[in-house]
């Protein structure tokens, strides 16, 4: 199913968070939202999902819009969040993290098929999964907030600054998961501060800054750090 | 006064026990509540009056008990379901100030509602008069009440202990209670969690209202009123923000009440709560997390 922004404007009180902004993400392909602190990326997740009042403009999702629902109707519509920060439940077991992730799936039964296919993606939360969330390493934090998010079995997976604070090694563990994410047929929205990578990863990356659409970036611009340095402080 | 608080026997100490053991449900209760909506329900208590004036009338009207029974928890629930969605659910986005006070509004309503309909001589609940008769165990006499009280929240701690540990609906309460916005956000349906709490709670409150009015069978419109506050003393005690050490807070201070209950000379029984503050503010000068804080808490995420 298809992620539409359209014109998505979201304010704090005077302060506009997110101006006008558009975009689109296809089942099978990986959209980048990159820019600085106070872009607006987080505000555009958190509109998607409910947690942030949309002040203009809509969001949809398979030409169903998302306006002014709640967040956990927007989960239940097929859209799960990988929020900043991981947001693991430190006192709960893995497996009861994972279990949360049910909460949002649409589709009964083939909870033990639906599992098998997240640990084969993440061998370390299966491992772990007996134990407390919250001894578990940023890193394998991480791999379990996603693996929580792919549990309800969504249609769209976004993600907020999912390397935040990960060594690189992880962050390649991150990135060749969210690959393989897209190769299943799932519509990925990827929020991110490492401009560089996120740019080889995706398959277009809009560049945001005080909350609007900047310039749409290639794989192929990767490497052109002239572009990706005037984008951002454009 | 310290040879009478040495001067404890039997009975009081299995007495205090089932104090405890009433006041560890309503911290439950109140706990409950406070988990998933970080609010302090003030009117609590009220909720036990109500069952208690079902159970009055109840009597009054010459009911069997199985009925008796039936009214209170109807009467009750009913009340936690209309507080749910007439005051908690359009002022959930508020401040939990905001929130606190309204339950104070709730708490006076439903006392003068009471005032206004029964009058402030209360009513005389009746229906289970013989759980006061004692039994004799080796020699020492104890209340039937006590025992009652003793295993009925043994088991409903026990009950919901598994449905939190084992159930779907517990593990979202408890997710709910750690981190609310991140549980919607996975799509636990804020709505549902809420009223399950709500619902629980009620039906402690219920079951608190059968034990104390066989204990106190005089019931009147600021009934239970003071165990609340010595309960709402006994979570913070005990550390408001976890389930278990807020019960264990509820059963200590209940315990210590019924223990001073017992230990103080009866003219001199109206310095119980002074005993009982006293001992809270020392408790919370020296551990200020509560008395049941994990010193190494993890930190939440």
């Amino acid at each position: 199913m298809t992620l539409r922004v359209e014109n998505l404007s979201v304010r704090y009180g005077a302060v506009a968070a997110v101006r006008d902004l558009s975009f689109t993400v296809e089942p099978g392909e990986i959209v980048g939202l990159i820019g600085a602190n106070g872009a607006g990326k987080s505000s555009t997740l958190h509109a998607i999902m409910g947690a942030a009042p949309i002040a203009g403009g809509d969001v949809s999702v398979a030409g169903a819009s998302l306006r002014g629902r709640n967040p956990e109707d927007v989960a239940r519509s097929g859209i799960a969040l990988v929020p900043e920060g991981r947001r693991i439940f430190a006192e709960l077991s893995v497996e009861e993290n994972l279990k949360l992730g049910f909460a949002a799936r649409r589709a009964r039964g083939g909870a033990a098929e639906v599992l098998r296919s997240v640990y084969d993606l993440f061998p370390i939360v299966e491992e772990f999964r007996r134990r407390q969330a919250g001894v578990l390493s940023g890193g394998q934090q991480q791999q379990l907030a996603i693996a929580r998010a792919l549990v309800a079995e969504p249609d769209v997976l976004l993600l907020d600054e999912p390397s935040l604070g990960l060594a690189p090694a992880i962050v390649d563990v991150v990135f060749a998961a969210l690959t393989a994410i897209r190769d299943r047929g799932l519509a990925v929205l990827l929020v991110e501060q490492r401009a560089q990578r996120t740019v080889a990863l995706a398959d277009r990356s809009h560049v945001l800054a005080n909350g609007e659409l900047r310039l749409t970036l290639s794989p192929k611009d990767a490497n052109d750090t002239e572009t990706l340095v005037a984008a951002y402080f454009s | 006064m310290m040879l009478a608080i040495l001067n404890i026997d039997w009975q009081t100490l299995t007495d205090a026990t089932a104090l405890g053991a009433i006041y560890a449900l309503m911290a439950v209760g109140i706990g409950l509540v406070f988990g998933v909506l970080r609010l302090v329900n003030f009117a609590y208590g009220q909720l036990v009056m109500a069952g208690a004036f079902a159970l009055a009338l109840a009597s009054q009207w010459g009911w069997p008990i199985w009925a008796a029974i039936v009214l209170c928890f109807a009467v009750v629930l009913v009340l936690s379901v209309l507080m749910d969605r007439l005051v908690f659910r359009p002022l959930r986005t508020q401040s939990p100030a905001i929130m606190l006070v309204a339950t104070f509004a709730v708490a006076y309503l439903l006392e003068s509602v009471a005032l206004l309909w029964f009058g402030p001589l209360g009513k005389i609940a009746s229906s289970f008069g013989t759980l006061n008769q004692p039994v004799t165990i080796s020699g020492v006499d104890i209340r039937k009440i006590t025992i009652v009280a003793i295993v009925v929240a043994a088991a409903c701690l026990i009950a919901l202990t598994l449905l939190l540990e084992r159930t779907t609906v517990g593990l979202y309460m408890r997710a709910s209670s750690m981190d609310f916005d991140t549980a919607r956000l996975l799509g636990v349906r804020a709505n549902r969690v809420i009223a399950t709490a709500v619902l629980i709670s009620g039906a402690l409150a219920a079951v608190v209202a059968i034990m104390l009015t066989v204990q106190t069978p005089l019931v009147t419109p600021d009934f239970a009123l003071r165990d609340t506050i010595i309960v709402l003393a006994g979570v913070v005690l005990g550390g408001m923000n976890r389930p278990v050490p807020a019960t264990l807070g509820g059963f200590a201070i209940g315990f210590a009440s019924g223990i001073l209950g017992g230990a103080l000379p009866t003219n001199q029984s109206q310095y119980l709560p002074t005993f009982l503050f006293t001992a809270v503010i020392v408790v919370l000068l020296v551990r200020p997390g509560g008395l049941f804080a994990r010193s190494n808490a993890v930190e939440r995420v």
